[in-house]
């Protein structure tokens, strides 16, 4: 028998019956859909953190105060309690940093904003004019802090964009003044939406000068350095010259936590990629259920054809051709099982992504091989006990004939 | 020689403890285009016997020369390609695929053997002409009337040409006149020269072969060639 003889033949018994077929590629479908759509879920978060993390820029260091790392006893340990602060000081020594390209320091609060009649509770930034380039921030109007010499300190504050418009809505707001706390502030510049970055409302907060910061909430400490490497190679000598210097200006105590994006977005790159093959493992359980559907449906089939089976071998038929037919048939229903299943965990997919726009949720590309080749090797595993069945079945008692 | 020589077969069934004889020591030699009819009441042995000669079933002991060739040995898949070559098959219940269309269940046998399509579509035609189910050749088997069901059963058996038609009761399940229509196309399809066996309850039809074998208890009666002389 040809190949093409035996795929026609299985295709017709597949066709001749309808409600036995749906139901097995119903089964089918929802084992592979499940793999295709939680895969795509478990994937989209991966994306999207990793884009939040590319939204920071490959070759940041952030620079904490205080020390996370566990560490033997110093001689320092016995003298100091709490970690030096941050200071606008250690953020200047960065500049002289061999490596350090730009230098950002962060302070941060929430305070009142008003403009015209409108007053909200935002979120405060104290920083400086590299920040804008440092985060890849993009402007929609005017400028960002100042770097002029002596304009460095100047009461101007930028706003985000949906600050921007919730405080003036549609009126300009460039040159106008705002009121942050107690202070007024000549607004100089709006970001451009950025939407979400490291899960912080970028767009809702306000930008202003780092020393305008430390009066408006009376510190004068740093909670952030950002410092951006000349590039990612020399990520990790930078750091250790970072360190040194601040280690230098601590009084040889070194206290502060150095966190690099390589780091940490390889952390979260394994620990969703685990996850999503977690999702995808238990979303294969249901793929060996309907292997199981698929077994017992071939061996009712067998039992039901059992005088057909007789004639074909009557007719000529060896045991290999009986046994290729129905296989070829229990291939044939896992693999319009898998196809559908991918169709409808696209489908499903789609959804995901109609619901939650920011999550990337497309199923990769090995999830859907992987569904497609398990439907198949199911259909091979479950379909082989029934196929062997058929081709042992002796001609005589098939036939119905003793 | 003769198409077919059956020489001291022996066929047992275990059924539970007791042993059942259903062939014993049967001879029974049959020239190519002869028209033998087989007789005999229900548990003779008769459809054993056909069982054999279709090589469904073998034998426990003794030897089936079928065209010179021995059968003894042959495993399942060589009776098979053997069936497949030189025996058609007509049942008294059809046995059609269902859901194959007369043409389908027609060329069932070449698709079997690995005839390709032109071939095959070619016989299949001819077959349908030669049986008058031209108009019915795409019509499903629970759309023809018995007595086109067989005919398709008969075009089916006859498709590869084989030397032997081995028919078990092939108008058991027609009446009467459909029965006869079914007998004069086996008959001439003797005529121009298939060998012809049939196993039937039937006088009538059993009157109308040339030879009638009868059987009882697994062994052969008699047999209105033995006369003639059997060859060894």
């Amino acid at each position: 028998m040809k190949p093409l003889d035996i795929l026609r033949f299985a295709l017709r018994a597949v066709t001749a019956y309808p409600l036995r077929t749906a139901l097995m590629l119903l089964a089918m479908s929802i084992g592979v859909a499940a793999v295709v759509m939680l895969t795509a879920l478990g994937d989209g978060a991966r994306q999207y953190v990793v884009n939040e993390f590319n939204a920071l820029g490959s070759n940041l260091l952030i620079v904490l105060p205080g020390r996370s790392e566990t560490r033997g006893v110093n001689p320092a340990n016995f003298f100091t309690e709490t970690p030096r602060d941050l200071s606008i000081g250690d953020a200047d020594a960065m500049h002289r940093v061999a490596g350090v390209v730009r230098v950002a320091p962060m302070v941060a609060g929430t305070s009142e904003v008003a403009f015209g009649g409108k007053l909200r509770e935002a979120m405060v930034v104290g920083t400086a004019h590299d920040y804008l380039a440092l985060r890849r921030f993009q402007l929609a109007q005017g400028q960002f802090l100042p770097d002029e010499e002596g304009q460095r300190n100047a009461a101007v504050a930028v706003l985000g964009s949906k600050l921007r418009s919730e405080l003036a809505g549609s009126e300009p707001v460039i040159g106008r003044m705002v009121r942050i706390g107690d202070r007024r502030y000549r607004v100089i510049g709006v970001l451009a939406p950025t939407g979400n970055a490291m899960g912080m409302a970028v767009d809702e907060m306000a930008y202003i000068p780092t020393e305008q910061a430390f009066a408006l909430f009376n510190t004068s400490t740093l909670v952030r350095i950002f410092i951006e490497t000349r590039d990612r190679a020399a990520i990790e000598a930078t750091r250790t010259r970072v360190v040194n210097t601040l280690k230098a200006r601590h009084d040889g105590e070194e206290d502060v936590t150095t966190i690099t994006q390589d780091a940490v977005l390889g952390t979260f790159d394994k620990i969703l990629s685990a996850i999503t093959f977690g999702v995808a493992g238990i979303a294969a359980i249901s793929l060996g259920v309907a292997g199981i559907l698929v077994m017992n449906v071939m061996l009712v089939a067998v039992t039901q054809r059992t005088p057909e089976i007789g004639l074909l071998k009557a007719l000529g038929a060896s045991g290999a051709v009986i046994r290729l037919a129905f296989l070829t048939e229990a291939v044939l229903l896992s693999l319009g099982g898998a196809i559908v299943g991918v169709a409808l965990g696209q489908l499903g997919a789609w959804g995901l992504r109609l619901a939650y726009p920011v999550l990337p949720a497309y199923p990769p590309y090995w999830a859907v091989a992987a569904g497609l080749g398990t439907a198949m090797l199911t259909g091979v595993l479950f379909g082989f006990l029934p196929a062997r069945r058929a081709a042992g079945l002796h001609v005589v008692d098939a036939l119905g004939r003793r | 020689m003769a198409l077919i020589e059956l020489a001291s077969i022996e066929r047992r069934f275990t059924l539970g403890d007791s042993v059942v004889h259903a062939l014993r020591g049967v001879n029974i030699s049959i020239e190519a285009g002869e028209y033998v009819a087989v007789i005999g009441p229900s548990g003779s042995g008769k459809s054993t016997l056909l069982n054999l000669l279709g090589l469904l079933d073998r034998a426990d002991a003794g030897t089936y020369r079928l065209d010179g060739r021995d059968t003894t040995g042959l495993s399942p898949d060589e009776q098979a390609a053997m069936r497949s070559r030189h025996i058609g098959f007509v049942f008294q219940s059809f046995h059609l695929v269902p859901r194959l269309t007369a043409a389908e269940n027609i060329a069932l046998p070449m698709v079997l053997a690995g005839i390709d399509a032109a071939e095959r579509k070619r016989s299949v035609q001819k077959a349908l002409a030669a049986f008058g189910l031209a108009d019915r050749a795409h019509h499903r088997p629970n759309e023809l009337s018995g007595g086109q069901r067989q005919r398709v059963a008969i075009a089916r058996a006859t498709v590869m040409q084989p030397a032997v038609l081995l028919c078990d009761e092939p108008t058991g399940n027609l009446d009467r006149h459909t029965g006869q229509e079914v007998t004069h196309l086996l008959e001439s399809l003797n005529a121009n020269g298939v060998t012809l066996i049939v196993v039937t309850h039937d006088p009538a039809m059993a009157e109308r072969a040339r030879r009638q074998i009868r059987m009882e208890d697994g062994a052969v009666l008699s047999d209105s060639a033995s006369s003639v002389g059997v060859a060894g």
